[in-house]
């Protein structure tokens, strides 16, 4: 379909849309009006072209969030969402593309530089127009190739509602129902766009689905949801994010992520997070509620998850695994750097049920500024879950004597073979550390990154190798100007 | 002259510990700081490298020709200033690789001159862990993690090795040696030890100045130098203590 036709089309459906279900639609910018009723569920869904079955999970959670209030348990403060003053559908317009890289903001230009991002990655992160060298749709259709070599399916949600509507049936909202959280229901009833990804039996996906994604969707929405599968035997390492600054005009995102893996299937799933975090007087900023889970559905399967989470000015995210299948392995690594006023409150679940399950929980935080960073963890061993395992550490840095860091394990165990650990530390940077830095000839900046980059070094290390040395610039960056 | 110290004053939270001291150092020259606890050995150290908390209320330190009072701690690092901790400081994650590479490129860049390569690198760091009969895996731990009392301070001079400072201050690098390891360490010392830098060792004992030959012994006594002298001060001392010392100023 040629585009002026799509535009067309798009334009007609959003003129009937308007008539039909009364919406003051602006055409030109082509998004919902303001606030969320059953109606701008079957907004979304109708310009989604979507089957009725999925409407209907729509509205099943849309209904069902109306029930729901807010959750308040976290350690976070913000001033109350108005939910009635978000626009839930806007449809991805062109940008204007940028003459040259004189126009993009310096601050962020600097950031760009000191992350070592490549010049047309710049260009294209920051909406300039990139030369034809890099062009973005033929690596795309490389990367296509090497994917449709070995039958697996990768694209954006929307897309595999259309092709391959069974699969999305069959497993959407099976590891994350809508009925989870306020965030969960809500984003199910009003998902706009996001991932998918299905391994093939016995397939070992040969390439990071990573630099795919950094490459064709830096501009992720803010009601992502993806969905990953892996049947027996799969792998595949997913990277989600990019480490450049990431701006967004939306302040509230809620996103979700579901992940099942069959017998012998492993995902590793990596999320580097650095969406706006607010100025430094803690104005603005995304608020990022995010419900990750896996399920280790077949026996020996693996599903680890690995983040480095440096942006927003909240984050309330708890990657989890349902550890189902006997012999099954959830592991979850994670570095949370708060600065200024940003508060993150973030950790993990391991819900031990199939025999022989085994958990690793490695947590990293590092506070500064006037922020405050909360691990939130849960093991749960339940009555059958013979001999399960879990080794939980959580470690807190300090930078400075006015931010906060908070340790919230919880521990439940209903089988008395289960072996269960839990170690943790906080610690600061002290002034002799950096000053033996310092006398080494590393300035005081440096020596923070070093120093927090040494501190964070068995998370890093589990990360994709191109992304471990730019998540090491990241933290650095962060924290810049922290300490005195 | 390399270093010249007039009339200095420092203070540490109000309190008056050195209390106008005048010192100069010549290139090629070893100079051993010997006295009493608590009479402001560290302190001057301190104050040469530029540690924080540590005040200098009047005087002035002149590192080659220049009043050096305000520069930062690794400014002066970079100008050719190393301290061998008496306390080395650990890094936990940061491998001894890593720190000594992000220190000698940060010289570089310092002095606008390009990074160090890998293979330049290496080389280096092979050929001064001989020097201080450094064992290999040492270079892949975490600074200072883990080490043993002997370890950290052979890694000192290691790094001052990688360094090659113009002026290095040893901070009671022989406490805790045992003889094998103060001999690895003076050993150290005298293959660095050349007519384009110096030395200023601080110790309580004689027993390194017995495998460092110093060129002049100071003796420091409530916040100054109160007496000057050959090597043959340092065995003077070792002998009659420092009560004669004291007793000469604490009237």
């Amino acid at each position: 379909m040629s585009d002026e036709k799509k535009n067309k089309d798009v334009l007609e459906e959003v003129t009937t849309c308007e008539y039909k279900y009364g919406f003051v639609t602006d055409i030109e910018s082509d998004q919902a009006a303001k606030g969320l009723t059953e109606d701008t569920v079957r907004f979304i869904s109708k310009k989604k072209n979507e089957p009725e079955w999925l409407l209907k999970f729509r509205l099943k959670a849309y209904r069902h969030w109306l029930t729901l209030k807010e959750p308040e348990w976290a350690l976070l403060h913000h001033p109350p969402i108005d939910y009635q003053n978000i626009i839930y559908y806007s449809a991805p317009k062109p940008k204007k593309e940028l003459e040259n890289l004189d126009e993009i903001d310096p601050e962020l230009l600097d950031t760009f530089n000191k992350l070592g991002i490549s010049l047309e990655e710049q260009k294209r992160l920051s909406g300039v127009a990139v030369d034809a060298v890099i062009d973005s749709v033929s690596v795309k259709t490389t990367f296509q190739d090497t994917l449709a070599k070995h039958d697996i399916i990768f694209c954006s949600i929307s897309e595999a509602v259309q092709n391959h509507p069974d699969l999305v049936k069959k497993y959407l909202g099976t590891v994350v129902p809508y009925t989870d959280n306020f965030f969960a229901a809500l984003n199910s009833a009003v998902f706009s766009d996001g991932s998918f990804c299905y391994i093939p039996k016995g397939v070992r996906c040969p390439i990071e689905l990573s630099t795919y994604f950094r490459i064709n969707a830096a501009n992720t929405g803010q009601f992502e949801r993806t969905l990953l599968i892996a049947d027996e035997g799969s792998y595949v390492s997913y990277l989600e994010g990019c480490t450049a600054p990431m701006r967004d005009k939306n302040q509230l995102h809620a996103a979700i992520v579901e992940i099942v893996t069959h017998d012998d299937a492993e995902v590793k799933y990596s999320t580097v997070q650095n969406w706006y975090p607010g100025s430094k007087e803690g104005k603005g900023g995304i608020y990022n509620f995010v419900t990750k889970r896996g399920l280790c559905k077949g026996r020996n399967s693996k599903i680890s998850w690995t983040q480095v989470e440096t942006g927003s000015a909240i984050t309330w995210k708890y990657p989890s695994c349902i550890l189902l299948g006997d012999n099954s392995v959830g592991e979850f690594y994670s570095v949370a750097v708060t600065n200024n006023y940003q508060q993150a409150d973030t950790g993990t679940k391991m819900i031990h049920l199939g025999k022989n399950t085994k958990s690793t929980i490695i947590s990293k935080g590092i506070s500064a500024g006037r922020s405050n960073n909360s691990y939130r963890g849960l093991v749960r061993v339940s009555k059958n879950a013979d001999n399960a395992r879990n080794y939980s550490q959580c470690d807190s840095l300090l930078l400075g004597d006015k931010c906060g860091a908070h340790t919230f394990p919880y521990i439940k165990t209903g089988n008395d073979t289960a072996i269960v650990e839990h170690e943790a530390t906080t610690s600061k940077i002290s002034d002799d550390q950096l000053f033996y830095c310092q006398q080494r000839g590393i300035d005081k900046e440096k020596a923070i990154g070093l120093i927090v980059n040494g501190y964070a070094k068995q998370v890093l290390n589990k990360l994709p190798m191109e992304f471990a040395m730019e998540a090491q610039k990241l933290l650095a960056i962060t924290l810049e100007g922290s300490v005195g | 002259m390399l270093l010249n110290i007039k009339n200095l004053h420092v203070s540490i939270d109000g309190k008056e510990i050195i209390k106008g001291l005048n010192f100069s150092v010549n290139k090629g020259e070893i100079h051993a700081i010997m006295g009493p606890n608590g009479t402001g050995k560290s302190t001057l150290a301190a104050a040469i490298t530029g540690r924080g908390g540590y005040e200098i209320t009047e005087g002035e330190i002149i590192y080659k020709g220049e009043v050096i009072n305000e520069w930062s701690p690794d400014k002066r690092a970079n100008e050719g200033v190393f301290l061998s901790f008496q306390y080395p400081i650990e890094i936990p994650g940061v491998s001894m690789t890593n720190f000594m590479r992000t220190a000698l490129n940060a010289r570089r860049e310092y002095h606008g001159q390009p990074l160090i390569s890998a293979k330049e690198f290496l080389k280096k760091m092979e050929e001064k862990k001989k020097l201080v009969q450094i064992q290999s895996k040492l270079a892949n731990r975490s600074v200072n993690e883990g080490f043993s009392g002997g370890e950290k301070k052979k890694n000192e001079i290691f790094q001052m090795a990688m360094l090659e400072p113009e002026l290095a201050i040893l901070d009671e690098t022989d406490s805790g040696l045992d003889i094998d390891a103060l001999k690895v360490v003076a050993n150290g010392v005298n293959q660095l030890k050349s007519d384009e830098n110096a030395f200023i060792v601080i110790t309580h004992y004689q027993r390194l100045l017995e495998y460092i030959v110093p060129d002049f012994v100071h003796v420091m006594y409530d916040g100054r130098i109160v007496k000057s002298g050959g090597k043959g001060l340092a065995l003077e001392l070792e002998e009659r203590g420092y009560e004669w010392i004291k007793e000469q100023f604490d009237d």
